[in-house]
Order: C-alpha cells, then structure tokens, then sequence
C-alpha cells in the first residue's frame, strides 16, 4: 500500500515537474509598425523566408501568402499552418520580437501555447539571433490578412498541447547552429541554411513512431506532402552519385543533366530559392553533397550509370521491322508495359531524332525510377509534371484519364525493369488506388 | 471610248433611294491582253471605291446563276475574324437578298479578285468596300432590267428577296434578269448605296456563317482535307538558320514501313509516306540520320537590342514640327523595349499541293494567294499560270506565320511525287523554331510639360527591323527556297512606308503637341527572321506612347484620362475615351487597396484605322509579383459596324493575346539557335490567368466609312497593363515581358 | 488488328498500335473535330473523352483503347442537332478561328458531367490544359455556364416529364 502511495507521489511529482518545466507565460502584446523595420534587415530575412520556403505550408492553395489555411498531413492527423502575417487579431501582429524567438527556438507561441513539431522548431532553433530577427522584420512587413486559424485535427490525446512539451523534452535540442571547426566557410553556411531555416531533414529524414526524426538515419530518406522524399545520404537511389555541381544547378534551375527536373514538393523549394543568393544555394549544395560520405568510386559509378542509361533508351520508331532497341535486338512480344511506354511516353521519352526539342532526362538516370517506391513515378504518371502558370518550365502531361488502373501499374513495372537494375516494386496496384483517391492538383497560381 | 459617268450628287443617292441609271463607262483594261496574248493584272483605276480600283468588273464579284444563287468573290481569306460573314451581310443588304441565299468565294488565284494580302485591318476598308459598292450597283443594274422588262420607270421599282418588284404587284426575280453578260461591266465611281437606316442586315446580329460547322466536325480547315491518293510529308528543318546539310542515310528511310520517297534538294530534305504517324516517325529517324555543318551564330540573346541597334540604319524622320524645347520646362525622357514575340498559331501551319500536268495547284491558309502564286512560281521557274492557290482556313495566323512557307514546301515535295495530292504539316517545334517573329525594338523618347501641365515638345526614336518579309514576287522570302542546293537569296527588306508604317507604325501620337520630332530607324540587317505580327510596331509604339502618357499626367499632376483629352482635338478619339471611361467608372485620383492599380490607354491605329480606348485593373501579388488582370473595358469605333459582335469577338481576343504578350511572353535563343521551341519554353496565358472581365463598347457610326479593327487593341492593352501596374506598385516597368520576375525585383522584398 | 469504340460504333482498325489516337481519328475514321496542335500534351487541341475523363488524344496510342468508350465532337451532336454544349458555344458565338474549340468543347462536357453547376473558378481550373490563341476564353467560359444551365433544365424538365 505504501509502495501504491509511494509511486502515485513520484509520479504526481514528476509530473508537477514535468508541468513546471512545461509551462511558458503569455508574453504581452505588442503593436510595431512597419516603418520601423531596417530594409536590410527586411531583405535578409525574405532571403531567410525563401530558404526556410514558409509560404507553402502558411499559405492555403489559392489564398493570400502566409495567411495559413494549409494542411500538413502528420501520421497523426492534420494540422493547418497558421496565420503569420502581421494582422494583430487572427496573426502574429501582436507578437514582440521576444515571442517570435520564443516560438522559433522553443516552440511556444505568444500566448504560451506549445507548438507542434509540424512547425519544424526542431530545426528553426539553430537559426542565430540576427537571422530571427531579420525573419520577424520580413513577417512584420507583410500584408495583414485577416483569416482565423483552423483547429487542429490530430487524434485523441494529441490535441493537447502539452503533448507537444513531452515530444519536446524527448527530441527537441534548442539554440542556435555551432560553426564546425572541421568545415569550410561556405561548409558551415551551407550546414547552417540546410539544418537551419532549410529544414530539408524535416522532409528527407525518416521519423520515429513519435514523429521525431532519427538522428541516426539523417537523410536517409523521408516523406513529404505524399511524395517520397529520397534519400540524401549514401543510401541516396540516385545512379550517378550527386556532385555539388549536379546539386547547386538542381537547386537553382530545377534541372540537373544527369538526374532530372525537380518535380512534386521540390518544385516550389526551387521557385522560392531563386531569390536566395548564388552563394548561399552553392552553400546548401556543397553541405548536401557531403553527406553521401565521399564516394571513391563516384567517377566509375557515373560512367557506369551513363552507360547504363544510353544502353536502356530506345528510339521510337520501328525501323526494318525491329522493335527499337537501342541494342539493336528485337523484341519478340512487347510486355503490356512496353507496348504502352512505346505508344504513350516515347513520343518524348526516347534517344533518337531531332524531337521533342524540350527532352526528359534518361529515365536510366531518374532517381525517380530507382527509388524504393513506386510513389513518386505514379504522382508524375497520374498528374504530369507542370510549371506555374505563365512562366516557362518543363512540362509533361498527366495520365490519369489516359490509363486504366492495370494499365498503369504494368507501365510503372515496365519503367523499373527497363531504367533500372534494382528489384521490382511491390505493391504498386496499393499504392497507385490511395493515389487515385487524392483530388487532382489545380492549375498553379504563378 | 469613255462615256461620261452621270453627274449624281451623293444626297440625291441616298434620297431616291436607288432608281439610278448607271452608264458603261471605261471598258476595262483589266482584261485587255499585252503582246504576248497574257492577260495582265489591270491597272488601277483610282477613283473606284475599296479593291474596285484594282478589280473594277462588276462580274469580278458579284455573279447570279439561274437558279438565283448569289455568288460573290473576295480576294480577302477568313482567317478566323469573321470577314466571310461581315462580307456576306455587306453583298446581302446592299443586294436585296438573303444573306442565306450568297455563296462566298474567297481569295483563289483563279477565281477572285488581287486584293494582296488578308491584313493591316484592310478587309473591310478594301474588300467590305468594293462588295459594298458593287452590289449597291448590281442591284442598280438590275433595276435597270426589270424596268425594261416590266415596262416601268425605275424609280416606282424596289428590290427585295432577291426580286424587283412593282407597285401594281410584279416581279421579276433576279434570276430572270441576268442571263448572259448584264454584270459584265466596269464600276463607277459612284454607288446607289442604301441607306443606314434601311439596314437590316449590316449592323444587325448576325451569326458568324463558319462556326456551326467548326463545331460539330464538318471538314473546315486545310488540315482536314482527305482527297483520294493524299500522302503525308514532314520536313526535317536543319538546328537552326545557318546550318548547312551535309548527310542523311535516305535510303535507310525509304525502307520504312509506308515510305514513299525521301526529297533532298540541298538543305531542304523532307520525307512523303502513305500515313501521318509513318511519315512522323520517318522524318524523326530522318532526322536522327542527318548530318549539319554549323553556321554562324546567333547573337547574344543579352545583348540583342545593343547589337540591332548598333546595325547600319536607314533614318527616316516622320514628323518634323516647330523646334525641340528643353529649358525652363520639365522635361522627362523614357526607353522602352521589346522583345521577338510569336504568331503561335495554335495548329501549326498545314498545306496541301499537288503538281500534274505542268500545273501546282496549293491549298494554303497563306494571308494572300496571289504573292504567295507568284513567289512559288518564281521558286519552281514555272509561269504564273502554271501555279494556282486556293485559300482554305487554318488556325488563326496573326500576321504573317509559317502559312506560305508549308505551302512553299508542299510544293517542292509535290513535285517530287507527280500526280499525288501531298499533305505537309509543320510540328509544333517547327511553327515555334522557325515562324517569321515580330521584330525586337527599342524607343526612346523625351518629352517636356510646360508650366500649366501640357506637352509643348515631343520627341521619338524607334529602331526596328523591317515588319514585312512576305513572299510578293520573288522566291526568296519562301523558307525552303532558301535552303535548297540552288538558293534563292532573301530579297533586301523595305520599310513599309507612312503612313501605314512598319517599325515605325503608330509612332506618331493622335496627341496635339506644337513641337514634335520623330525618327524612325529601320535596320535591314536581320539575325533573327521577322515579318508582320499583329500590330506590327503599332504594338511597341503605343506600349511606349501610352506609357509615357502616364509617366507625364503623373508629372502634371493629372489624371491619366484627363491628361490625353487635355491634348485631343479628334472628337471620335475623345469619344472612345470617354465612352471607355465612363464605362469602367473611371474616378479621379482614386484611391484603391493595396496591391490593386488601374491603367489606362488609348490610340487610333495608324492614326487612320479603328480608335480604340481601354481601360482596366489589376492586381498584383506583393511576394510573387503575379499579376491578375480584373475588369478590362473598351471602347472602339470602327466607323460602320456591319457585325457587332465581330467587333467585340476582335477587340476581347485581341485584349487577351497582348495581355499576354505583355505579360508573360518573349521568343528565347542563345548561340545555337531558338530556343522557345514549345509551349513549355514560351508560355501563353490560361485559363486561369485571363481577366476576370471584359466589355467592349463599339461605337456604331453607319455613315461613315469602315475602319480596321483586327489589331486596334494590341498596343493599348499593353499600355493599360504596365499603367495598372505602376500604379498598383508605384514602380515603372519598361521593359516586356512585364514578368512577375522583373515586377518582384521591382518592388524589392 | 484494335477494336476501337468511337461514339457508340465500332471500328476495326488496321494500323500500328502505337499509333496516337488523333491520328487515327482523323485519318481512318475521318472525323475533323480533334485537332492536332502540338502532338506534346501541352495545348489540348487533340482532346477527346475516354470512359468520361478527357484525355489527349495526339499522345494516346491506341493500343490502350480497346474495350473503352471514346467519344469526340461529332458524338455530341450534329449541325443539325447540336448537343447542349455546341448550342451554347454557338449561342455566345464563342469561336474566333475556332480551332481550339472541339478539344475545348469536350473538355468543356468533361466537366459538366463530373460537376453540374461549377463555378467560375472552377470552370478556369478545368479548362486550364486547354489553350486558345485567338484570346476566346471569356466567351468559353461564358458558353461553359450556359451548357451548364441549360444542361441543368433539361435534367429538371426530364425529371418532371417522368413524374
């Protein structure tokens, strides 16, 4: 009985401590006018912005910017991004510069409240002082838009914030990026941006049951608005291991020659990284090429995926009665797949002739085809690829009323078998069905 | 042999109402053969109304058979703007009969009339114009005949339903009255032409003849044409201008499945097949076969106006008034430029020909048979009777595209496979890579206020390519001609002179400004091929005209509207201004929300054409720089509008597609060639993008003559645009494309 | 060999399998309306239905349309009898060249059956693979509402005739 008594104390206390520690007061409101904001200052922290790319997930599609609106999808629920711009009554207008670091580096919003790790202070806490406060004079320069926040959507306990302090006291490890001796200074700038505002492990890392990242599988591959995320590291699906030229053209054209064009969720992370300096994109791409560990071998292993690539490209046409194969052998009966990737995606996706004058990357080189699963290729088989509108961009049409189910899935399974040498997909008629069900993007506003 | 017309006044016309005796006066010389027994093209006979003075036989347009059929011929081509309908309505009102009942024959070398080219806003001016007369004098004639017949003075006879009718109750059908040569004479310079307010017809709603049948599948365009024995050809057009042919493994092609024969005459090399997607994929092995020695470069796409600019020039001053004023004044100066945009024709270009018996006959959606007939002519060293073109639709051309370069080519192969009908349809990075673009061009202008906030001293200076490399007579504006073993060399461009313009089209503001000097530059020397697109420097000039209009009301502290009534006397120009004004409920000084602006613009198209006013607004996105045009109003005058809703159809399409251009669109390139070579790469406004709104006001003035219409809009939508903007964001743009890109940078973070 | 359901007719087609369906439209059954306008899947000249969904017919082989139901302009209606999208598209005289408009129209039906009453954004999403030069769209878009109401009276007029 005693014992009972004992542990109900212990636990009662822990849990007094666990509520002490959790606590965090109002900070009171606060009302700075725009005119107030140094213009360098306001111009770094929209570079910072663009890094960080806070629209997406604060803008809802076809609503005004950072007047939140968006849903993050968690294994847990949804949460919509919140308001963040200056208006006082349904944003952060009210907020000091204090509790805009708060929220930054802790995770607390003005009033107290403990945020959830969807805002990803995980990482925004390695931001310096400077840089925080060049981000609250970009979102305090914003047009204020009057839009209530959506209440969360997460299942059963988790509505309650104070779960988001036990995540914190498990996973969350506060302040601002250390330099690393051992780096460059354009290697730590790069760290900085990437770990920091580019928060690019909140996509590309794998999660724990909890929701955490894994610091021991860091970029080792991730999720993000239902697209995979690959992985960055030395499990990186890619068959020419990426250079940091390779990388820093990804990053600042959305094109890399020998891997492809930025699709799905990378899309917007290009767009909004245009107006980030040459330096700081070269930064992110030197920092992202070294976590593949160094690879001795990369010359052999590109020669040897450009090799690969050239062999699996086929010309569209027949000529003298062979089905082209770039080998020259023929084909004695096309799978299902093949007849149709011949009819439907080589008019585009083949090596010979003159047209289309705008051509696909091999598929031999897609990370896209090499990855784990088949996600990725249905997204762009089922809704194409397609630049904002009005602006110039690659351009490949979607699929989805073209096939059939079945059809689809003996295409996906043709494209891995034919553009790479890894194992077949599994289940790619499970995946290709929860995909069908997502409501087909709209036309991007510019 | 000239009888003296009769002396008619126009009032004694218009109140009796048509009974007039028409004399036969000069026996046409138009059909009058030179020594070698040819006939030649008949000399112009001033006087005459509209393309009369070119083609002034009166059964050259208007014919009736004897079963009362109504045919009537133009040498204009529908080129989707509804002039087939417009036309029809003209013959049908001033004729007496259904419009139902007319036959229209357009543009074919053999059967219509010359009247050059489908463009410049000239088909109602010149076609609409001879209809007009030469059916108000058909009808004359035939009064003339049911009175002989009917034993009646003329003027107790009326027409209607295709019939003369007496007031005791008889008729004679018109049939009944032509039955051999009564149409054959020349026109007269005057017309018993209706009255306005007897129309019926001519500004009343009448629907568009073609659109029901472009709706529901029927065979409309060159494209459809299916006749028995057609082959398919494509052409394998060399990487880009200069690239010379120096191998292709032709035989491995000709082996292909359905392969008829592979055409190589120099750098022109084309293959013909049984089916379409046979002859794609020949040509794409073709193409992986052929071998190209370089050429030279292109210039470097960042510095492409500095390079044009620094070209020779042929200086022109086009208006030289009083003396330039600077001091003591306020003086401001502006430049502008703009980059190679495209005809982007939605179909790219498509023609069909077949050569037999010592004849090419081409179907061809070309802008103008006859000087496509004769560069043709000229490329295969044929007679120009030995060639004949027919107009059959294709997609909208604004301008001249790839439309006479098919047909050019459809000839060439046709002639490699005598006696087969050869069907050639460019590729979409073919119509992109290689259309004629509008020129590239720079202006820069300064102009001075005077105290009281008005223009004292206005100066310009345009430099531009030439805006015409249409084929006319020689072969050498045809692209293959170019490119064959024997080439035809490209035929030295000329200015197209004022007061219709080239570069220089529309550079002269409507604006009464006492002292005004204007200098048109026009540099021959082309790196990249142009001709006319839409507009042609009208586009540019007023862009920078209407610009800078705003830029100085903002200097005089005036409103925009204000401002260029404040310097015009036309009263048609004040009225569209206003009328657009009003209409948009244009205020004052307004004050909108952020991020919202409104822009206005006007001009008169060649300041000889249609007057049209425009005003709308917008708004743009702070972070993106996006713009989202809201509700556009204009206003046109277009003098009399024989279809409303034509006018409207040209006016909102013509809104959306510079608004376009303007926003979103320039022709890209770098050393190897053009690079825009797809939608992708130039993109076009969608859905999405487009107004959320537009009204077009016509001002319907039936007495007096007809305006062109088609290409009114282009340079005023452009001015509006970049005048919302800067009022939207305080920043002047003056560069196009306006891009979110440049209106960001602009605006800063 | 492919057995291709065209408008509710069948028709045996000789011709390679990975020939797009546009051509095949065109050439062996001679129907006009599909219009080849980039062969890209950019500009939606070439649309037709496929089992309800509009697809581009210049990048479809036909090798995957066995078995499927495809219908094109001259499925709709006739000059004669026009369906109730050509009547609106007529009544708004929304054509300027008119090329664009049979893919435009059956994206247009595409629409209208998935979503009776759509919006004015929602028609603009919709349309938005679909390109006109000639600057038409505001009169597109006005034709698309009208179809939608008259198409929208009908099924209440059929609804009330069977009551």
């Amino acid at each position: 009985m005693r014992v009972i008594i004992g542990l109900v104390v212990v636990v009662a206390a822990a849990f007094a401590a666990f509520y002490a520690w959790a606590y965090h007061g109002e900070m009171p409101p606060e009302r700075s006018s725009a005119a107030h904001f140094d213009p360098g200052a306001i111009a770094k922290g929209a570079q910072l912005a663009a890094v960080g790319n806070c629209s997406v997930c604060h803008t809802q599609s076809g609503g005004k910017p950072y007047a939140g609106g968006f849903p993050v999808e968690t294994p847990f629920g949804v949460i919509y991004g919140t308001n963040i711009t200056p208006d006082t009554d349904t944003g952060i207008g009210a907020w000091s510069e204090a509790a805009f670091r708060r929220a930054m580096r802790s995770g607390v919003d003005r009033e107290g409240n403990h945020l959830f790790p969807a805002f990803p202070y995980d990482h925004f806490t390695k931001l310096t002082d400077n840089d925080i406060s060049a981000l609250y004079a970009f979102l305090m320069t914003r047009e204020p838009v009057r839009q209530e926040n959506r209440p969360l959507d997460l299942m059963g306990p988790l509505n309650w914030r104070l779960s988001a302090a036990a995540w914190k006291l498990l996973f969350l490890r506060q302040g601002a990026y250390e330099p690393d001796q051992t780096k460059s200074a354009e290697g730590n700038r790069g760290a900085y941006l990437v770990e920091g505002p580019g928060h690019c492990g909140a996509c590309h890392t794998p999660r724990n049951i909890l929701g955490a990242e894994k610091a021991s599988q860091a970029y080792g591959g991730g999720v993000g608005e239902g697209w995979h995320a690959p992985a960055l590291n030395a499990a990186s699906p890619a068959p020419v291991p990426w250079t940091t030229e390779q990388l820093a053209a990804y990053l600042r054209h959305g094109f890399a020659d020998q891997h492809g064009f930025a699709a799905g969720p990378m899309q917007p992370v290009v767009r909004s990284l245009r107006k980030v300096p040459n330096e700081d994109v070269r930064a992110m791409a030197v920092y992202i090429a070294s976590l593949t560990g160094g690879d001795s071998q990369a010359a052999q292993r590109t020669q040897a995926a450009l090799d690969f690539a050239r062999q699996r490209e086929a010309k569209p046409w027949a000529t003298a009665g062979t089905e082209g194969r770039a080998d020259g052998s023929a084909e004695r009966e096309p799978s299902a797949g093949a007849a149709i990737f011949a009819g439907a995606c080589a008019t585009c996706h083949h090596a010979g002739g003159a047209l289309p004058v705008s051509r696909p990357v091999a598929l031999g080189l897609s990370s896209t085809v090499h990855a784990p699963d088949p996600t990725n290729l249905l997204h762009i088989i089922l809704d194409g690829i397609h630049p904002p509108l009005g602006t110039a961009g690659p351009m490949m049409p979607g699929f989805a009323g073209t096939l059939t189910d079945p059809q689809i899935v003996a295409l996906a399974a043709y494209v891995r078998g034919q553009f790479s040498d890894k194992p077949a997909w599994s289940g790619i008629d499970t995946t290709l069905s929860t995909l069908r069900q997502k409501p087909q993007p709209r036309a991007e506003a510019p | 042999m000239n009888a003296p017309a009769t002396a008619l006044s126009r009032r004694r016309l218009l109140q009796t109402g048509g009974a007039v005796i028409v004399s036969f006066a000069m026996m046409p010389r138009g059909f009058a053969q030179d020594a070698q027994n040819k006939p030649v093209e008949p000399r112009p006979t001033p006087q005459l109304p509209g393309s009369l003075r070119n083609a002034p036989m009166l059964d050259s347009w208007i014919g009736i058979d004897a079963q009362g059929r109504v045919t009537v011929f133009t040498g204009k081509a529908e080129l989707g703007q509804g002039i087939k309908t417009a036309l029809i309505q003209c013959a049908a009102e001033q004729l007496d009969v259904a419009p139902q009942a007319i036959t229209l024959i357009t543009a074919d070398t053999e059967r219509t009339p010359n009247e050059g080219y489908t463009a410049g806003s000239h088909s109602m001016q010149d076609s609409g114009t001879a209809i007009l007369h030469a059916a108000a004098q058909v009808r004359g004639i035939l009064i003339d005949l049911a009175a002989t017949r009917l034993n009646l003075p003329a003027a107790q006879l009326r027409t209607r339903g295709g019939a003369v009718h007496a007031e005791d109750g008889r008729s004679v059908a018109y049939k009944d009255l032509v039955t051999g040569q009564e149409l054959h004479r020349a026109a007269q310079p005057q017309s018993p032409l209706k009255a306005p307010q007897d129309f019926t017809i001519i500004g009343a709603r009448y629907d568009r003849i073609d659109i029901p049948g472009k709706l529901t599948g029927a065979p409309m365009y060159v494209q459809d044409m299916r006749p028995d024995g057609m082959l398919h050809a494509r052409v394998v057009r060399p990487p880009n201008y200069t690239a010379k042919l120096t191998g292709v493994d032709s035989a491995a092609v000709e082996r292909m499945p359905g392969v008829v024969k592979v055409v190589r005459d120099g750098s022109f090399l084309a293959v013909v097949a049984e089916g379409e997607f046979q002859a794609i994929e020949a040509m794409q092995a073709l193409s992986a076969s052929a071998q190209w020695q370089a050429g030279d470069p292109l210039p470097d796409a960042d510095k492409i106006l500095d390079i044009i600019k620094s070209f020779p020039s042929d200086d022109t001053t086009i208006l030289n008034k009083g003396a330039p004023v600077q001091q003591g004044f306020r003086t401001l100066k502006a430049t502008f430029r703009r980059p190679y945009h495209m005809h982007g024709s939605i179909g790219p270009s498509c023609a069909l020909a077949i050569y037999e018996a010592d004849k090419v006959t081409v179907w061809t959606h070309t802008q103008g048979v006859y000087p496509l007939r004769n560069a043709i002519a000229d490329m295969l060293h044929l007679q120009r009777e030995q060639v004949h073109c027919i107009h059959v639709e294709g997609s909208g051309c604004y301008g001249h595209n790839a439309a006479d370069d098919v047909a050019a080519d459809a000839a060439l192969i046709a002639r490699a496979v005598p006696g087969r009908p050869v069907r050639v349809q460019w590729m979409r990075e073919d119509e992109h890579g290689w259309e004629p673009f509008g020129p590239t061009m720079i202006s820069e202008v300064s102009a001075t206020l005077d105290a009281g906030g008005k223009l004292v001293s206005w100066e310009y200076d345009v430099w531009s390519n030439t805006h015409s490399t249409r084929p006319e007579g020689p072969a050498g504006n045809l692209l293959a001609a170019r490119y064959l073993a024997t080439p035809f060399p490209q035929p030295k461009p000329r200015a197209i002179p004022q007061p219709e313009g080239g570069g220089d089209r529309n550079a002269i503001p409507l604006y009464t400004i006492p002292n005004g000097r204007i200098v048109s530059h026009f540099i021959p020397q082309m790196p990249i091929r142009v001709s006319a697109l839409r507009g042609l420097g009208a586009y540019h000039n007023v862009f920078s005209i209407e610009s800078f209009m705003d830029e100085l009301a903002e200097a005089a502290n005036a409103d925009p509207v204000e401002f260029r009534l404040r310097h015009l006397d036309d009263a048609r120009a004040r009225a569209v201004i206003e009328k657009a004004a009003s209409e948009f409920g244009w205020q004052r000084n307004a004050k909108l929300p952020r991020g919202r602006g409104r822009g206005f613009a006007f001009a008169r198209y060649k300041n000889l054409a249609a007057y049209c006013a425009i005003a709308l607004d917008a708004h743009v996105d702070r972070e993106s720089g996006a713009v989202r045009l809201g509700r556009v109003v204009a206003a046109v005058d277009s003098g009399l509008a024989v279809n409303h809703d034509g006018i409207r159809n040209q006016i909102e399409g013509a809104i959306v597609q510079s608004a376009s251009w303007t926003l979103y669109e320039a022709v890209t390139f770098d050393r190897n060639g053009i690079t825009s070579r797809d939608w992708s790469t130039l993109p076009m406004v969608r859905f999405p993008l487009v107004p959320e709104s537009i009204t077009v006001h016509v001002i319907d003035r039936p007495t007096e003559r007809f305006l062109g219409t088609g290409e009114a809009a282009q340079g005023p939508t452009a001015a509006a645009v970049a005048n919302a903007i800067a009022h939207a964001t305080g920043e002047r743009l003056r560069d196009l494309p306006l891009s979110a890109e440049r209106i960001k940078a602009a605006i800063g973070p | 060999m492919i057995t291709l359901n065209v408008n509710g007719t069948t028709h045996q087609v000789d011709a390679d399998p990975r020939t797009p369906l546009l051509y095949v439209l065109r050439n062996e059954l001679k129907l006009n309306a599909a219009k080849f306008g980039c062969g890209l899947g950019q500009c939606g000249a070439c649309t037709v239905l496929v089992d309800h969904e509009p697809i581009f017919s210049c990048l479809t082989p036909i090798s995957v349309l066995e078995n499927r139901y495809i219908r094109t302009v001259e499925g709709l209606g006739t000059l004669e009898k026009p369906g109730p999208v050509q009547r609106a598209f007529m009544e708004e005289q929304a054509a300027q060249c008119g090329y664009c408009i049979p893919g435009m129209i059956m994206r247009a039906q595409a629409l209208l059956e998935h979503n009776a009453a759509p919006s004015d954004g929602e028609i603009r999403d919709y349309m938005a693979p679909n390109l006109c030069r000639c600057g038409t769209q505001m009169r597109i878009l006005r034709a698309v509402q009208r179809a939608a109401k008259a198409m929208s009276a009908g099924l209440d007029r059929s609804r009330e005739a069977r009551q």
